[in-house]
């Protein structure tokens, strides 16, 4: 396949125009396809469903139609299952943000397994501030685009949180546009699913643009988590960084991490730094990780990234052991410490500990 | 009354370039409430020795033996040493993203006590042994030697020395990279654990600019794995003096 720079991927709206998938594509290649089928080319329900939430100060929860000027603001999928949700959906659900908003969290526990299309709107009015939650749950085939727009000195987090149950497929690509001044913290939490994979994107569009993208993930035996994240820096003086942390436990647990980075030929004065760690906690897993960084000015900032895919830091446990700590203890501290460090980025105490909790869980059922 | 006995100590790394021994039989004991200072220079095997005793996996003991109160030393995992009363105090400190200070010290303090500190009296405890070594309070809060300077790094470490209350504690070159305040307040961290409990110290060293703030009973000259000469304090008076040079030269 010729090198062809991020910006130019093809995308589109319509399902109808992407060709077939093959499994060979470079967006395809690490994900079971075959198992996605029914996402990528089958008929889609794409009603409203339940969502859960409370009220919050300065926040709004409403089902929009397709034709909301809203919809499209962000992004376009860029892949055949994306594209396919995007033809599918009936309303998107719309989170807006305005002033200083209370925090929100937003959850769906009730799609049931028929495969299904969704589309989600959050939206931040110019210098609103706001941390959102969706919170997944249950039983699931989903295949969806979430597209967050953030208006001028916006501050937002958004927090999307799977826990899914242990047979669900999801598919997500998740496009965030950040205005001028704006700063986006996106974190992605994957713990539950057979198949989880969610494509966060972030376009730095105007001047003074940051984004902070996150991700934590823990694939146990048979579990497959991708996470293909992409930022575009596309005006002066935007920050970037990217860290994602992964633990692996089991035969077959899979995990996958893209992180591509363009920085285009405006993005003058540009700031980033992309990493990917992974813990390998037993055999029979496989982890992939791959970052790319594409550099259209030489008038930047700074540029990086890192990738490390490993084993226990022994020097870590012989720290704890020394201090009267026991090895399986020690280890438990090592994991958890691992993956808390995105965790603790959230600034939600009760989802905090409530993620803390699932990690343990996770941690238990891998001894 | 609590003795560290080391017996003919030979200990082994392995290295790209094959076996490199490095302890060649090293007799050291330490009595509970005693402070021995370990002087010599760089690549002596002062290091291997603090960390062989720990129990360090790197390190492989090739003969001689450690016995505390009895007990075989070498017997026992990392852990089991910590849980028996040795404590090493370490040069490089390594970080853990995710654990806090707070989380760290709780979880060390009931494995070597082997039961929850009271939770009204713990909280207390670590602040006041913060203020004492003059670090900030916002301390609690931050990972476990992440982003900590060289100085709070040490600083940390006498934390821990304070709050678990070993009865023999190593410290690995405790002084490199610390000015002269800190210095102090480390020192003054190590003599007020000497004076409550009655530690044993083993102090590794380098220069003799620490034995003026913590005073050995006894000194212990490395070179080449093995204690070339022993004394009172009145033999690092001389080292200040003189270095290390007549030692090389004599090997040579």
């Amino acid at each position: 396949m010729p090198v062809q720079t991020r910006s130019e991927r093809f995308s589109s709206t319509v399902h109808s125009e992407f060709p077939e998938v093959t499994g060979r594509e470079a967006i395809w290649k690490y994900s079971p396809v075959d198992k996605l089928r029914e996402l990528i080319d089958g008929e889609l329900d794409g009603a409203p469903y339940a969502v859960l939430y409370p009220e919050a100060a300065g926040t709004t929860v409403e089902w929009v139609d397709r034709s909301h000027e809203l919809v499209g603001a962000a992004g376009t999928p860029e892949d055949r299952a994306a594209a396919n949700a995007w033809t599918s959906f009936e309303k998107a659900l719309h989170i807006r943000l305005e002033g200083e908003a209370e925090t929100l969290t937003v959850t769906r526990a009730g799609l049931g397994d028929a495969p299904r299309a969704a589309h989600t709107l959050i939206t931040a009015a110019k210098g609103a501030t706001g941390l959102v939650v969706l919170d997944s749950q249950g039983v699931a085939k989903l295949t969806e685009n979430l597209e967050i727009v953030l208006e001028a000195d916006a501050n937002v987090t958004v927090v999307s949180v799977q826990e899914w149950d242990d047979t669900a497929l999801h598919l997500a690509s998740q496009f965030a546009r950040i205005g001028h001044g704006a700063t986006l913290t996106h974190i992605i939490v994957s713990l539950g699913g057979e198949i989880v994979r969610v494509n966060p994107s972030a376009h730095l569009a105007e001047e003074g643009a940051e984004a902070e993208l996150y991700g934590v993930y823990f694939a146990d035996a048979g579990q497959h988590l991708e996470q293909q994240v992409y930022v575009n820096h596309d005006a002066p003086h935007t920050r970037s960084r990217v860290t994602y942390k992964g633990a692996l436990n089991g035969d077959g647990a899979h995990t996958v991490w893209i992180g591509d980075v363009l920085i285009g030929r405006t993005a003058t004065g540009t700031d980033t730094y992309e990493q990917n760690r992974n813990l390998v906690l037993s055999d029979g897993t496989r982890a992939d990780s791959i970052p790319n960084l594409e550099i259209e000015t030489g008038d930047i900032e700074g540029a990086g990234h890192a990738s490390a895919t490993g084993r226990f830091d022994d020097e870590q446990l012989f720290y704890l052991q020394a201090r009267g700590i026991p090895e399986d203890e020690a280890r438990r501290l090592v994991v958890l410490g691992f993956l808390s460090e995105i965790v603790q980025k959230i600034g939600e105490p009760v989802l905090e500990a409530r993620l803390h909790e699932a990690l343990e869980a996770e941690l238990q059922a891998a001894r | 009354m609590s003795t560290l006995e080391i017996r003919d100590l030979k200990v082994s790394i392995e290295t790209d370039q094959g076996t490199k021994h490095i302890l060649k039989g090293v007799d050291l004991t330490i009595n509970e409430g005693e402070i021995h200072a370990v002087m010599g220079p760089n690549g002596s095997g002062k290091s291997t020795l603090a960390y062989t005793i720990a129990g360090h996996p790197r390190y492989k003991v090739e003969g001689g033996s450690i016995t505390f109160d009895g007990q075989n030393v070498l017997e026992m995992s990392v852990d089991e040493r910590a849980r028996a009363g040795l404590f090493l105090a370490m040069q490089y400190p390594v970080e853990i993203p995710g654990v806090t200070v707070t989380n760290f010290l709780r979880t060390a303090k009931t494995a070597i006590d082997g039961e929850e500190p009271s939770i009204r009296h713990w909280g207390a405890t670590v602040k006041d042994a913060m203020g004492k070594l003059r670090m900030d309070p916002s301390f609690a809060a931050r990972n476990v030697n992440e982003g900590f300077s060289g100085g709070e790094k040490k600083r940390h470490e006498i934390l821990q020395l304070e709050l678990l209350k070993p009865k023999f504690a190593i410290l690995d070159e405790t002084d490199s990279g610390l000015d002269v305040d800190a210095l102090k307040i480390v020192s003054e961290g190590v003599n007020r654990a000497h004076q409550e409990t009655g530690l044993g110290v083993l102090l590794i060293t380098h220069y003799t600019r620490i034995l003026r703030y913590i005073k050995p009973d006894f000194v212990h000259v490395f070179v080449d794995g093995k204690v070339a000469e022993e004394g009172g304090p009145e033999l690092a008076e001389r080292l200040e003096d003189e270095g290390y040079d007549r030692y090389l030269v004599a090997q040579a």
